[in-house]
Protein backbone atom coordinates (compact mmCIF):
# COMPACT_ATOMS: atom_id res chain seq x y z
CA UNK A 1 0.00 0.00 0.00
CA UNK A 2 1.46 3.36 -1.02
CA UNK A 3 1.40 6.52 1.08
CA UNK A 4 -1.19 7.93 -1.32
CA UNK A 5 -3.48 4.93 -0.77
CA UNK A 6 -3.08 5.26 2.98
CA UNK A 7 -3.94 8.96 2.81
CA UNK A 8 -7.08 8.23 0.79
CA UNK A 9 -8.05 5.52 3.25
CA UNK A 10 -7.49 7.71 6.32
CA UNK A 11 -9.37 10.57 4.68
CA UNK A 12 -12.33 8.30 3.94
CA UNK A 13 -12.40 7.01 7.52
CA UNK A 14 -12.11 10.58 8.83
CA UNK A 15 -14.99 11.76 6.63
CA UNK A 16 -17.12 8.82 7.82
CA UNK A 17 -16.38 9.57 11.49
CA UNK A 18 -17.17 13.28 11.02
CA UNK A 19 -20.44 12.45 9.24
CA UNK A 20 -21.35 9.99 11.98
CA UNK A 21 -20.63 12.50 14.75
CA UNK A 22 -22.57 15.21 12.91
CA UNK A 23 -25.55 12.86 12.52
CA UNK A 24 -25.40 11.91 16.20
CA UNK A 25 -25.25 15.58 17.16
CA UNK A 26 -28.24 16.38 14.96
CA UNK A 27 -30.21 13.49 16.43
CA UNK A 28 -29.41 14.61 19.98
CA UNK A 29 -30.41 18.23 19.28
CA UNK A 30 -33.61 16.96 17.63
CA UNK A 31 -34.52 14.97 20.76
CA UNK A 32 -33.65 17.85 23.11
CA UNK A 33 -35.77 20.20 21.00
CA UNK A 34 -38.70 17.77 21.23
CA UNK A 35 -38.29 17.29 25.00
CA UNK A 36 -38.10 21.06 25.51
CA UNK A 37 -41.27 21.53 23.41
CA UNK A 38 -43.21 18.82 25.33
CA UNK A 39 -43.45 21.06 28.38
CA UNK A 40 -44.36 24.27 26.55
CA UNK A 41 -48.02 25.06 25.78
CA UNK A 42 -50.10 24.98 23.67
CA UNK A 43 -50.52 21.19 23.99
CA UNK A 44 -51.92 19.33 21.03
CA UNK A 45 -54.23 16.79 22.73
CA UNK A 46 -56.19 15.93 19.59
CA UNK A 47 -53.01 15.06 17.74
CA UNK A 48 -51.82 13.08 20.75
CA UNK A 49 -55.00 10.99 20.75
CA UNK A 50 -54.72 10.52 16.98
CA UNK A 51 -51.16 9.25 17.33
CA UNK A 52 -52.04 6.88 20.21
CA UNK A 53 -54.78 5.48 17.98
CA UNK A 54 -52.33 5.30 15.06
CA UNK A 55 -49.76 3.33 17.10
CA UNK A 56 -52.40 1.07 18.66
CA UNK A 57 -54.40 0.33 15.54
CA UNK A 58 -51.31 -0.28 13.41
CA UNK A 59 -49.67 -2.60 15.89
CA UNK A 60 -52.42 -4.43 17.78
CA UNK A 61 -52.84 -7.42 15.46
CA UNK A 62 -49.13 -8.03 15.13
CA UNK A 63 -48.70 -7.71 18.91
CA UNK A 64 -51.46 -10.26 19.53
CA UNK A 65 -49.97 -12.68 17.02
CA UNK A 66 -46.34 -12.42 18.09
CA UNK A 67 -47.28 -12.34 21.78
CA UNK A 68 -49.28 -15.55 21.63
CA UNK A 69 -46.75 -17.47 19.55
CA UNK A 70 -43.80 -16.23 21.61
CA UNK A 71 -45.48 -17.53 24.76
CA UNK A 72 -46.30 -20.84 23.08
CA UNK A 73 -42.80 -21.43 21.71
CA UNK A 74 -41.26 -20.38 25.00
CA UNK A 75 -43.46 -22.79 26.97
CA UNK A 76 -42.66 -25.62 24.59
CA UNK A 77 -38.89 -25.11 24.80
CA UNK A 78 -38.76 -24.47 28.53
CA UNK A 79 -41.05 -27.40 29.36
CA UNK A 80 -38.73 -29.99 27.78
CA UNK A 81 -35.68 -28.42 29.41
CA UNK A 82 -37.35 -28.32 32.83
CA UNK A 83 -38.53 -31.90 32.47
CA UNK A 84 -34.91 -33.04 32.35
CA UNK A 85 -34.55 -31.69 35.88
CA UNK A 86 -38.03 -32.71 36.99
CA UNK A 87 -39.00 -29.09 37.48
CA UNK A 88 -41.98 -28.78 35.12
CA UNK A 89 -43.85 -26.93 37.85
CA UNK A 90 -41.58 -23.97 37.25
CA UNK A 91 -42.92 -23.52 33.72
CA UNK A 92 -45.34 -20.70 34.66
CA UNK A 93 -42.80 -18.45 36.41
CA UNK A 94 -40.15 -19.18 33.74
CA UNK A 95 -42.48 -18.13 30.94
CA UNK A 96 -43.83 -15.12 32.84
CA UNK A 97 -40.40 -13.85 33.94
CA UNK A 98 -38.89 -14.24 30.46
CA UNK A 99 -41.78 -12.44 28.85
CA UNK A 100 -42.33 -9.67 31.39
CA UNK A 101 -38.68 -8.79 31.98
CA UNK A 102 -37.26 -9.31 28.52
CA UNK A 103 -39.20 -10.66 25.56
CA UNK A 104 -42.38 -8.61 26.01
CA UNK A 105 -40.78 -5.15 25.95
CA UNK A 106 -38.15 -6.05 23.32
CA UNK A 107 -40.32 -7.98 20.87
CA UNK A 108 -43.27 -5.62 21.12
CA UNK A 109 -40.92 -2.66 20.53
CA UNK A 110 -39.44 -4.43 17.48
CA UNK A 111 -42.92 -5.22 16.16
CA UNK A 112 -44.17 -1.66 16.66
CA UNK A 113 -41.03 -0.39 14.91
CA UNK A 114 -41.68 -2.57 11.90
CA UNK A 115 -45.37 -1.83 11.74
CA UNK A 116 -46.08 1.69 13.04
CA UNK A 117 -42.54 3.13 13.22
CA UNK A 118 -41.92 2.61 9.52
CA UNK A 119 -45.33 4.11 8.68
CA UNK A 120 -44.51 7.08 10.90
CA UNK A 121 -41.21 7.72 9.10
CA UNK A 122 -42.91 7.43 5.72
CA UNK A 123 -45.72 9.80 6.78
CA UNK A 124 -43.38 12.49 8.09
CA UNK A 125 -41.02 11.94 5.14
CA UNK A 126 -43.82 12.47 2.65
CA UNK A 127 -44.87 15.60 4.55
CA UNK A 128 -41.30 16.80 4.20
CA UNK A 129 -40.92 16.19 0.46
CA UNK A 130 -44.36 17.62 -0.32
CA UNK A 131 -43.45 20.78 1.62
CA UNK A 132 -46.15 20.29 4.27
CA UNK A 133 -43.52 20.84 6.96
CA UNK A 134 -42.40 24.05 5.22
CA UNK A 135 -46.07 25.07 5.08
CA UNK A 136 -46.31 24.73 8.87
CA UNK A 137 -43.12 26.74 9.32
CA UNK A 138 -44.34 29.45 6.94
CA UNK A 139 -47.47 29.81 9.12
CA UNK A 140 -45.18 30.58 12.07
CA UNK A 141 -46.08 27.21 13.62
CA UNK A 142 -43.47 24.91 15.12
CA UNK A 143 -43.46 21.58 13.19
CA UNK A 144 -41.85 19.84 16.17
CA UNK A 145 -44.92 20.66 18.29
CA UNK A 146 -47.32 19.32 15.64
CA UNK A 147 -45.45 16.31 14.31
CA UNK A 148 -42.81 15.13 16.75
CA UNK A 149 -44.04 15.84 20.28
CA UNK A 150 -47.42 14.06 19.86
CA UNK A 151 -45.59 10.98 18.56
CA UNK A 152 -43.10 10.83 21.42
CA UNK A 153 -45.80 11.31 24.09
CA UNK A 154 -48.09 8.84 22.29
CA UNK A 155 -45.27 6.27 22.25
CA UNK A 156 -44.73 6.81 26.00
CA UNK A 157 -48.39 5.93 26.57
CA UNK A 158 -48.87 3.27 23.88
CA UNK A 159 -45.66 1.23 24.32
CA UNK A 160 -46.30 0.14 27.94
CA UNK A 161 -49.92 -0.69 27.05
CA UNK A 162 -48.94 -2.71 23.99
CA UNK A 163 -46.22 -4.43 26.01
CA UNK A 164 -48.75 -5.29 28.74
CA UNK A 165 -51.03 -6.83 26.11
CA UNK A 166 -48.07 -8.75 24.66
CA UNK A 167 -47.15 -10.01 28.15
CA UNK A 168 -50.68 -11.10 28.94
CA UNK A 169 -51.22 -12.87 25.63
CA UNK A 170 -47.75 -14.44 25.87
CA UNK A 171 -48.47 -15.84 29.33
CA UNK A 172 -51.78 -17.27 28.11
CA UNK A 173 -50.01 -18.67 25.02
CA UNK A 174 -47.64 -20.45 27.41
CA UNK A 175 -50.65 -21.60 29.45
CA UNK A 176 -52.26 -23.07 26.34
CA UNK A 177 -49.18 -25.12 25.44
CA UNK A 178 -48.16 -26.01 29.00
CA UNK A 179 -51.59 -26.80 30.41
CA UNK A 180 -53.81 -27.72 27.48
CA UNK A 181 -51.27 -29.48 25.26
CA UNK A 182 -48.57 -30.78 27.59
CA UNK A 183 -50.78 -31.66 30.56
CA UNK A 184 -49.44 -29.39 33.33
CA UNK A 185 -52.08 -28.47 35.88
CA UNK A 186 -53.59 -25.02 35.62
CA UNK A 187 -53.10 -24.35 39.36
CA UNK A 188 -49.38 -25.16 39.18
CA UNK A 189 -48.85 -22.87 36.19
CA UNK A 190 -50.39 -19.83 37.88
CA UNK A 191 -49.66 -20.44 41.57
CA UNK A 192 -45.91 -20.78 41.02
CA UNK A 193 -46.06 -17.61 38.96
CA UNK A 194 -47.54 -15.73 41.91
CA UNK A 195 -44.68 -16.93 44.11
CA UNK A 196 -41.82 -15.97 41.83
CA UNK A 197 -43.06 -12.90 40.00
CA UNK A 198 -42.27 -9.68 41.89
CA UNK A 199 -43.44 -6.15 41.36
CA UNK A 200 -39.80 -5.34 40.58
CA UNK A 201 -39.99 -7.58 37.49
CA UNK A 202 -43.00 -5.69 36.20
CA UNK A 203 -41.24 -2.41 36.89
CA UNK A 204 -38.21 -3.56 34.84
CA UNK A 205 -40.50 -4.34 31.91
CA UNK A 206 -42.23 -0.99 32.29
CA UNK A 207 -38.94 0.97 32.30
CA UNK A 208 -37.82 -0.90 29.23
CA UNK A 209 -41.02 -0.31 27.30
CA UNK A 210 -41.02 3.40 28.20
CA UNK A 211 -37.44 3.84 27.03
CA UNK A 212 -38.07 1.83 23.85
CA UNK A 213 -41.05 4.09 23.16
CA UNK A 214 -38.79 7.13 23.27
CA UNK A 215 -36.15 5.41 21.10
CA UNK A 216 -38.58 4.27 18.39
CA UNK A 217 -40.55 7.53 18.16
CA UNK A 218 -37.36 9.62 18.27
CA UNK A 219 -35.48 7.65 15.58
CA UNK A 220 -38.52 7.22 13.29
CA UNK A 221 -39.54 10.89 13.53
CA UNK A 222 -35.94 12.03 13.01
CA UNK A 223 -35.46 9.87 9.92
CA UNK A 224 -38.73 11.14 8.43
CA UNK A 225 -38.01 14.77 9.29
CA UNK A 226 -34.58 14.67 7.64
CA UNK A 227 -35.53 12.45 4.72
CA UNK A 228 -33.81 12.68 1.35
CA UNK A 229 -35.34 13.77 -1.94
CA UNK A 230 -38.24 12.03 -3.62
CA UNK A 231 -39.69 8.58 -3.20
CA UNK A 232 -36.21 7.04 -3.01
CA UNK A 233 -35.29 9.32 -0.11
CA UNK A 234 -38.41 8.34 1.84
CA UNK A 235 -37.84 4.67 1.12
CA UNK A 236 -34.23 4.86 2.35
CA UNK A 237 -35.28 6.78 5.46
CA UNK A 238 -37.95 4.22 6.28
CA UNK A 239 -35.52 1.30 5.99
CA UNK A 240 -32.88 3.15 7.95
CA UNK A 241 -35.40 4.10 10.69
CA UNK A 242 -36.41 0.45 11.20
CA UNK A 243 -32.81 -0.81 11.22
CA UNK A 244 -31.49 1.92 13.50
CA UNK A 245 -34.43 1.68 15.93
CA UNK A 246 -34.03 -2.11 16.14
CA UNK A 247 -30.28 -1.84 16.77
CA UNK A 248 -30.81 0.88 19.40
CA UNK A 249 -33.50 -1.23 21.11
CA UNK A 250 -31.20 -4.25 21.42
CA UNK A 251 -28.17 -2.24 22.54
CA UNK A 252 -30.18 -0.20 25.05
CA UNK A 253 -31.87 -3.38 26.29
CA UNK A 254 -28.49 -4.80 27.22
CA UNK A 255 -27.33 -1.66 29.04
CA UNK A 256 -30.65 -1.08 30.79
CA UNK A 257 -30.76 -4.76 31.73
CA UNK A 258 -27.29 -4.47 33.25
CA UNK A 259 -28.30 -1.40 35.24
CA UNK A 260 -31.64 -2.79 36.41
CA UNK A 261 -30.22 -6.18 37.45
CA UNK A 262 -27.86 -4.56 39.97
CA UNK B 1 -42.48 46.17 1.72
CA UNK B 2 -39.72 43.67 0.81
CA UNK B 3 -36.13 44.61 0.11
CA UNK B 4 -33.55 41.96 -0.73
CA UNK B 5 -30.00 43.24 -0.56
CA UNK B 6 -26.93 41.43 -1.92
CA UNK B 7 -28.27 37.96 -1.10
CA UNK B 8 -25.74 35.15 -1.44
CA UNK B 9 -26.23 31.44 -0.91
CA UNK B 10 -24.03 28.51 -1.73
CA UNK B 11 -24.75 24.77 -1.41
CA UNK B 12 -21.39 23.02 -1.36
CA UNK B 13 -19.49 24.31 -4.38
CA UNK B 14 -22.60 25.51 -6.16
CA UNK B 15 -23.38 29.22 -5.97
CA UNK B 16 -27.17 29.43 -6.07
CA UNK B 17 -27.71 33.09 -5.22
CA UNK B 18 -24.90 35.44 -6.07
CA UNK B 19 -25.54 38.98 -4.85
CA UNK B 20 -29.26 39.15 -5.59
CA UNK B 21 -31.06 42.49 -5.17
CA UNK B 22 -34.80 42.98 -5.49
CA UNK B 23 -37.39 45.37 -4.12
CA UNK B 24 -41.14 44.76 -3.91
CA UNK B 25 -43.39 47.69 -3.08
CA UNK B 26 -46.71 47.67 -1.21
CA UNK B 27 -49.51 45.99 -3.22
CA UNK B 28 -47.05 45.19 -6.03
CA UNK B 29 -47.09 41.78 -7.70
CA UNK B 30 -43.65 40.77 -8.97
CA UNK B 31 -42.96 37.64 -11.00
CA UNK B 32 -39.51 36.08 -10.87
CA UNK B 33 -38.70 34.04 -13.95
CA UNK B 34 -35.59 32.03 -14.67
CA UNK B 35 -34.19 28.64 -15.54
CA UNK B 36 -35.20 25.52 -13.65
CA UNK B 37 -32.75 24.87 -10.83
CA UNK B 38 -31.67 28.52 -10.99
CA UNK B 39 -32.48 29.28 -7.35
CA UNK B 40 -36.00 30.73 -7.61
CA UNK B 41 -37.51 28.43 -4.98
CA UNK B 42 -34.43 28.91 -2.80
CA UNK B 43 -35.07 32.66 -2.99
CA UNK B 44 -38.66 32.10 -1.84
CA UNK B 45 -37.52 29.96 1.08
CA UNK B 46 -35.11 32.72 2.12
CA UNK B 47 -38.01 35.17 2.25
CA UNK B 48 -39.83 33.15 4.91
CA UNK B 49 -36.67 32.30 6.81
CA UNK B 50 -36.66 28.55 6.05
CA UNK B 51 -33.23 28.90 4.44
CA UNK B 52 -30.61 31.24 5.87
CA UNK B 53 -28.32 33.11 3.47
CA UNK B 54 -24.53 33.09 3.61
CA UNK B 55 -24.55 36.84 3.14
CA UNK B 56 -27.01 39.66 2.56
CA UNK B 57 -30.21 41.07 4.03
CA UNK B 58 -33.93 40.55 3.52
CA UNK B 59 -35.90 43.43 4.97
CA UNK B 60 -39.60 42.80 5.51
CA UNK B 61 -41.18 46.11 6.48
CA UNK B 62 -37.77 47.13 7.81
CA UNK B 63 -37.09 43.94 9.81
CA UNK B 64 -34.19 41.81 8.60
CA UNK B 65 -35.57 38.25 8.56
CA UNK B 66 -32.07 36.78 8.23
CA UNK B 67 -31.10 37.94 11.73
CA UNK B 68 -34.29 37.50 13.79
CA UNK B 69 -35.17 34.29 15.64
CA UNK B 70 -37.91 32.86 17.86
CA UNK B 71 -41.00 35.02 18.39
CA UNK B 72 -39.58 37.89 16.33
CA UNK B 73 -39.16 35.54 13.36
CA UNK B 74 -42.70 34.21 13.89
CA UNK B 75 -44.14 37.73 13.90
CA UNK B 76 -42.45 38.41 10.54
CA UNK B 77 -43.73 35.08 9.16
CA UNK B 78 -47.26 36.01 10.20
CA UNK B 79 -47.21 38.71 7.53
CA UNK B 80 -46.90 35.98 4.86
CA UNK B 81 -49.18 33.61 3.06
CA UNK B 82 -47.45 31.00 0.92
CA UNK B 83 -48.81 28.95 -1.97
CA UNK B 84 -46.37 26.07 -2.38
CA UNK B 85 -45.59 24.29 -5.65
CA UNK B 86 -47.97 21.34 -5.28
CA UNK B 87 -50.16 23.11 -2.75
CA UNK B 88 -48.57 21.44 0.32
CA UNK B 89 -52.02 20.73 1.75
CA UNK B 90 -52.13 18.62 4.91
CA UNK B 91 -53.13 15.12 3.77
CA UNK B 92 -54.86 14.20 7.01
CA UNK B 93 -57.18 17.24 6.94
CA UNK B 94 -60.15 17.94 4.68
CA UNK B 95 -60.20 20.93 2.33
CA UNK B 96 -62.29 22.83 4.89
CA UNK B 97 -59.92 21.96 7.75
CA UNK B 98 -56.88 22.90 5.65
CA UNK B 99 -58.27 26.38 5.04
CA UNK B 100 -59.43 26.76 8.65
CA UNK B 101 -56.08 25.53 10.02
CA UNK B 102 -54.21 28.89 10.18
CA UNK B 103 -57.22 30.56 11.82
CA UNK B 104 -57.67 27.80 14.38
CA UNK B 105 -54.00 27.63 15.23
CA UNK B 106 -52.96 31.27 15.02
CA UNK B 107 -56.00 33.25 16.14
CA UNK B 108 -58.55 33.19 18.96
CA UNK B 109 -61.38 33.50 16.48
CA UNK B 110 -64.72 31.95 17.46
CA UNK B 111 -65.93 28.80 15.72
CA UNK B 112 -68.77 30.59 13.90
CA UNK B 113 -66.46 33.28 12.61
CA UNK B 114 -63.93 30.70 11.39
CA UNK B 115 -66.74 28.83 9.67
CA UNK B 116 -68.02 31.98 7.99
CA UNK B 117 -64.57 32.94 6.70
CA UNK B 118 -63.74 29.47 5.44
CA UNK B 119 -67.05 29.16 3.59
CA UNK B 120 -66.48 32.59 2.10
CA UNK B 121 -62.94 31.59 1.03
CA UNK B 122 -64.28 28.40 -0.56
CA UNK B 123 -66.73 30.46 -2.60
CA UNK B 124 -63.92 32.88 -3.57
CA UNK B 125 -61.85 30.07 -5.07
CA UNK B 126 -64.85 28.34 -6.63
CA UNK B 127 -64.80 25.25 -4.41
CA UNK B 128 -67.86 25.72 -2.26
CA UNK B 129 -68.91 22.07 -2.66
CA UNK B 130 -65.48 20.60 -1.93
CA UNK B 131 -65.08 21.36 1.79
CA UNK B 132 -65.49 17.75 2.90
CA UNK B 133 -63.04 16.25 0.41
CA UNK B 134 -59.51 15.24 1.33
CA UNK B 135 -56.56 16.55 -0.76
CA UNK B 136 -56.08 13.08 -2.29
CA UNK B 137 -59.63 13.25 -3.67
CA UNK B 138 -59.29 16.52 -5.62
CA UNK B 139 -57.42 17.50 -8.80
CA UNK B 140 -54.11 19.38 -9.04
CA UNK B 141 -55.86 22.61 -10.06
CA UNK B 142 -58.25 22.36 -7.11
CA UNK B 143 -55.34 21.79 -4.75
CA UNK B 144 -53.73 25.05 -5.90
CA UNK B 145 -57.04 26.85 -5.35
CA UNK B 146 -57.30 25.43 -1.84
CA UNK B 147 -53.68 26.40 -1.19
CA UNK B 148 -54.47 29.95 -2.32
CA UNK B 149 -57.53 30.07 -0.07
CA UNK B 150 -55.42 28.81 2.87
CA UNK B 151 -52.70 31.36 2.15
CA UNK B 152 -55.21 34.23 2.03
CA UNK B 153 -57.43 33.23 4.96
CA UNK B 154 -55.43 35.28 7.47
CA UNK B 155 -55.41 38.24 5.06
CA UNK B 156 -51.60 38.47 4.93
CA UNK B 157 -49.75 41.55 3.72
CA UNK B 158 -47.47 39.48 1.50
CA UNK B 159 -48.27 36.36 -0.54
CA UNK B 160 -45.62 34.17 -2.13
CA UNK B 161 -46.46 31.82 -4.98
CA UNK B 162 -44.04 29.01 -5.84
CA UNK B 163 -44.82 27.97 -9.41
CA UNK B 164 -48.58 28.00 -8.79
CA UNK B 165 -49.47 26.55 -12.19
CA UNK B 166 -46.69 24.02 -12.81
CA UNK B 167 -48.03 20.73 -14.13
CA UNK B 168 -51.52 22.08 -14.89
CA UNK B 169 -53.18 22.23 -18.29
CA UNK B 170 -53.37 25.66 -20.02
CA UNK B 171 -57.02 26.24 -19.19
CA UNK B 172 -56.62 25.43 -15.49
CA UNK B 173 -53.40 27.53 -15.48
CA UNK B 174 -55.33 30.49 -16.89
CA UNK B 175 -58.04 30.06 -14.27
CA UNK B 176 -55.40 30.06 -11.49
CA UNK B 177 -53.76 33.17 -12.97
CA UNK B 178 -57.16 34.85 -13.11
CA UNK B 179 -57.79 33.88 -9.52
CA UNK B 180 -54.44 35.35 -8.45
CA UNK B 181 -55.30 38.62 -10.23
CA UNK B 182 -58.78 38.69 -8.69
CA UNK B 183 -57.57 38.03 -5.15
CA UNK B 184 -54.71 40.50 -5.55
CA UNK B 185 -57.18 43.21 -6.52
CA UNK B 186 -59.49 42.24 -3.66
CA UNK B 187 -56.94 41.92 -0.84
CA UNK B 188 -54.18 44.22 -2.12
CA UNK B 189 -51.27 42.11 -0.91
CA UNK B 190 -47.70 42.49 -2.07
CA UNK B 191 -46.78 39.32 -3.94
CA UNK B 192 -43.94 37.40 -5.44
CA UNK B 193 -44.69 34.73 -8.03
CA UNK B 194 -42.09 32.21 -9.07
CA UNK B 195 -43.11 31.09 -12.53
CA UNK B 196 -42.12 29.58 -15.86
CA UNK B 197 -45.41 30.45 -17.53
CA UNK B 198 -44.32 32.81 -20.27
CA UNK B 199 -46.09 34.85 -21.62
CA UNK B 200 -49.11 34.13 -19.37
CA UNK B 201 -47.38 35.47 -16.27
CA UNK B 202 -46.81 38.83 -18.03
CA UNK B 203 -50.58 39.45 -17.81
CA UNK B 204 -50.66 38.72 -14.08
CA UNK B 205 -47.63 40.50 -12.61
CA UNK B 206 -47.06 44.23 -12.30
CA UNK B 207 -43.37 43.72 -12.80
CA UNK B 208 -41.14 40.90 -14.06
CA UNK B 209 -37.65 40.08 -12.76
CA UNK B 210 -35.35 37.61 -14.41
CA UNK B 211 -33.02 35.52 -12.28
CA UNK B 212 -29.90 34.25 -13.99
CA UNK B 213 -26.64 33.01 -12.47
CA UNK B 214 -27.89 33.87 -8.97
CA UNK B 215 -28.69 37.54 -9.66
CA UNK B 216 -31.57 39.57 -11.05
CA UNK B 217 -30.30 40.55 -14.48
CA UNK B 218 -33.30 42.60 -15.53
CA UNK B 219 -36.49 43.88 -14.02
CA UNK B 220 -39.36 45.96 -15.34
CA UNK B 221 -43.02 45.96 -16.39
CA UNK B 222 -44.13 43.24 -18.77
CA UNK B 223 -44.17 45.50 -21.83
CA UNK B 224 -40.61 46.68 -21.23
CA UNK B 225 -39.59 43.10 -20.65
CA UNK B 226 -41.03 41.96 -23.93
CA UNK B 227 -39.00 44.64 -25.75
CA UNK B 228 -35.82 44.01 -23.77
CA UNK B 229 -32.47 44.15 -25.60
CA UNK B 230 -30.85 41.91 -23.03
CA UNK B 231 -29.85 38.76 -24.99
CA UNK B 232 -30.43 36.50 -21.94
CA UNK B 233 -33.94 37.87 -21.46
CA UNK B 234 -34.72 37.67 -25.17
CA UNK B 235 -33.58 34.06 -25.36
CA UNK B 236 -35.48 33.03 -22.23
CA UNK B 237 -38.70 34.78 -23.20
CA UNK B 238 -38.61 33.40 -26.74
CA UNK B 239 -37.52 29.95 -25.59
CA UNK B 240 -34.79 29.85 -28.26
CA UNK B 241 -32.12 27.17 -28.04
CA UNK B 242 -29.48 29.44 -29.54
CA UNK B 243 -28.20 32.25 -27.35
CA UNK B 244 -25.99 33.12 -24.39
CA UNK B 245 -27.87 30.94 -21.84
CA UNK B 246 -26.06 27.67 -21.33
CA UNK B 247 -28.38 24.75 -21.98
CA UNK B 248 -27.73 21.23 -20.77
CA UNK B 249 -28.14 19.16 -23.93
Amino acid sequence: MTIYDMTVCIRAIGAWVIDLLAEMGRMFIFLMNAIFTVFRPPFKFRMLLRQIRFLGSKSMVVILLTGSFTGMVLALQIYYTLRKFGSEAMLGPAVALSIIRELGPVLSALMVTGRAGSALTAEIGIMKITEQIDALTSMALNPVRYLIVPNIVAALIAFPLLTAIFDLIGIYGGYFVGVKLLGLSSGTYFSQMETFLKLEDIRVGLYKSLSFGVIVSWVCCYKGYYTGYGAEGVSKSTTSAVVLSSVFILIWDYFLGTILLR
Amino acid sequence: MIQIVNLRKRFGNQKVLNGLNLKIENRELVAVIGQSGGGKSVLLKHLIGIVKPDEGKILIEGVDITTVTGKDLDSVREKFGVVFQEGALFDSLTVYENIAFPLREKTRMKKDEVNERVLHALVDVGLSEMGNKYPAEISGGMKRRVALARALITEPKIVLFDEPTTGLDPIISSSIHKLITKTHQKYGFAGLIISHEIPAIFEVADRIAMLYNGTIIETGPAEEFRRSDNPYVRQFVSGALEGPIEIIK
